[in-house]
């Protein structure tokens, strides 16, 4: 068991706490970087998903798990980074000037879903940004000049420095660096007076303004940010599958990275990553145990979504947490032993008003 | 049509103050109960109506006892997920089902085809049918609303459920019959759509249709889900009809943007300032 004494303020704004996450962190890293030895090809293309998603779900997690903003449309954000990468580098652009170009349009396109987001709460922003994921996605099917409609666009392989990224650990390495550089970027800003501000928003509107923070600014910063991460993962997973098409970027997407923040743990960056793991594993998953199951249900098509929600229900109600939640318990279980108690990270109800009439 | 599934989104919202994603998947599997007893059972129209609202009502009492019951006094959002995930099940379990299945069937009506002239506007017996439904289940709600202990005693649930504790309102039986009633009006809706859509499983995506139309309106505004399923009817189809292809699917979408925009609430919705 280990004991913090906190003997300087600084410590707290520390990015590592202590010794340990250094190590263990370390290892991750070590053992991430030795993946294409030990990982086979078909691991490693899981691992490119794993990474790419790791991405959204940071930027998902920074709007909805620290800022308190839903958002339904977030395929969208997705669907612009892709398509910004897809044609940049068909125009010719290098990727690491067309990577940021996909990361910035996302990002403008974010303010200009954000600015509703000032005016609108709860429920009605999430259906704000429905309606705006809808719409994106027939933009992507209509505009047939520029994104080639239904029929798609092929996507060019990523050319860095004069050299082609073609090769299986070639991309990895890019996507394990994109997704590092995130994750240290976020939890640096979350540290920040920015990130302070950011979940103070979300605990509650009133107070952070009253402390202060400028409401419109930093949510409209916040979905700026949680767009541009997203357009990076929209960018590289346009390389990935080299292939785009507008039903690549439905609703159901986005409620699948909805779903994805909320299975990994709302509110913790270790959550975005393992709900990306568990989203991309899932599918395998399923496709294993369904040999075992009588042939009515294995050959439903609606199985994987019939399992999908199961596992989203099944969480929400037994470990709303999710799957962070549940190794914070298991870590604290050991590090307490013998002296854990069922009620250490019990949740006070909150009964429902309503906010109409008060 | 849209209005009827609008006003199972309200219904549900007035009550609980939760937003029902999985009303449209609700439909969908009324109809498709509708269907077994036409076809299976060989029930006439009216029975089959009765029948599958009556299996309905059971089955939307059992999701709110499994599903719902569990994340009572978790925030809104919680809430909003599970009935997504629900909405994932149900369309995932209807295509396991034997009989039921991917494919598309027609659910046959007393009303189909026949064409009415009214004052030289020719008007389809069918959707003079669905107008005619609608306008009776809304007196029939708001007489409801407004007249009957349960009715009352749901309203106040949804204003504050734990001053409805106190005031000896049975909150959980009231969120219970709540989502039955809610699931047989979503079955109405559906048996009432089906000749127009046909009934196949991915039937529920109407359902997201419908939500433009209840936020239009304002959630929580029986009225405002009439108008609102109206305007976005009306909206549909003259984008249909002046705009080029494909503005008809986003004209909804479009609309509820620049509604929320110009008023956050919807048309009817209460703005109210939140206090602390």
């Amino acid at each position: 068991m280990r004991f913090l004494f906190k003997t300087d303020y600084d410590q707290d704004l520390r990015l590592f706490k202590h010794r340990g996450q250094v190590f263990w962190y370390g290892l991750l890293f070590v053992v991430l970087l030795a993946a294409p030895w030990w990982a086979s090809e078909y691991m490693m293309t899981q691992l490119h998903f794993i990474g790419i998603y790791s991405i959204v779900g940071l930027g998902l997690m920074l709007l909805v798990g620290f800022t308190g903003q839903i958002s339904l449309g977030h395929a969208a954000f997705l669907a612009v980074g892709a398509y910004t990468e897809a044609l940049l580098a068909a125009a010719g652009w290098p990727f690491w000037l067309s990577l940021p170009c996909a990361a910035l349009l996302s990002a403008a396109v974010g303010i200009v879903v954000g600015l509703p987001a000032l005016r609108l709460k709860g429920i009605y922003l999430a259906i704000a940004t429905l309606a705006f994921g809808v719409i994106a996605e027939e933009i992507a099917a209509r505009w047939e000049s520029l994104t080639g409609g239904n029929s798609g666009l092929h996507v060019k392989p990523i050319e860095l420095f004069g050299a082609k990224l073609d090769g299986d650990a070639d991309f990895y390495y890019l996507v394990l660096a994109l997704t590092a550089v995130c994750c240290i970027a976020l939890a640096n800003l979350l540290r920040s007076s920015t990130g302070r501000a950011f979940v103070a928003i979300r605990d509650s509107e009133i107070s952070a303004a009253c402390m202060g923070v400028n409401l419109a600014r930093y949510k409209t910063l916040s979905f700026a940010l949680s767009a541009a991460l997203t357009g990076v993962g929209g960018a590289l997973y346009a390389h990935k599958v080299s292939f785009i098409s507008p039903e690549q970027f439905t609703l159901l997407v986005s409620i699948e990275l909805v779903t994805l923040v909320i299975l990994g743990g709302v509110g913790s960056l270790h959550g975005a990553v393992f709900g990306a793991a568990f989203i991309i594993v899932l599918p395998q998953l399923i496709a294993i145990v369904k040999d075992y199951l009588p042939a009515a249900v294995a050959g439903a098509a609606g199985l994987q979504s019939t399992v999908f929600g199961l596992v989203l229900i099944g969480f929400i109600i037994f470990e709303p947490m999710g799957l962070y939640g549940r190794w914070l318990k298991i870590r604290t279980w050991f590090e307490l032993f013998p002296f854990y108690r069922k009620g250490m990270f019990r949740r006070q109800k909150t009964y429902m008003k309503s906010e109409r009439l008060r | 049509m849209y209005a009827l599934v609008a006003l199972g989104f309200v219904l549900i919202y007035k009550a609980t103050e939760t937003v029902n994603f999985a009303q449209g998947d609700l439909m969908m599997l009324g109809a498709f109960f509708a269907l077994t007893g036409a076809t299976v059972l060989g029930l006439p129209y009216w029975l089959t109506i009765v029948f599958a609202v009556a299996v309905m009502l059971v089955v939307g009492m059992l999701l709110e006892r499994a599903v719902l019951r569990p994340v009572l006094g978790y925030p809104a959002f919680t809430v909003v997920m599970v009935t997504i995930g629900v909405g994932f099940v149900l369309r995932g379990v209807v295509t396991m089902i034997p009989g039921w299945g991917t494919e598309t069937y027609a659910l046959a009506t007393p009303f189909a085809d026949h064409v009415m002239r009214v004052g030289g506007v020719v008007v389809a017996e069918q959707q003079l049918a669905v107008i005619l439904h609608t306008a009776v289940l809304c007196l029939a709600l708001y007489l409801f609303f407004r007249f009957t202990r349960v009715g009352i005693a749901m309203q106040a649930t949804s204003q504050n459920q734990l001053a409805a504790y106190y005031m000896g309102i049975p909150v959980r039986r009231v969120n219970m019959l709540i989502w039955g009633l809610s699931a047989g009006i979503a079955t109405i809706g559906g048996i009432l759509l089906a000749p127009m859509t046909f009934v196949h499983s991915n039937m529920g995506f109407i359902g997201l249709k419908a939500f433009p139309a209840a936020v239009v309106g304002g959630f929580g505004s029986v009225p405002g889900a009439i108008v609102g399923g109206l305007i976005i009817g009306v909206v549909e189809a003259l984008a249909g009809f002046y705009l080029p292809e494909g503005f008809k699917d986003v004209a909804a979408y479009v609309v509820v943007l620049v509604v929320l925009l110009v008023k956050p609430s919807g048309i009817f919705g209460e703005t109210v300032a939140k206090k602390v």
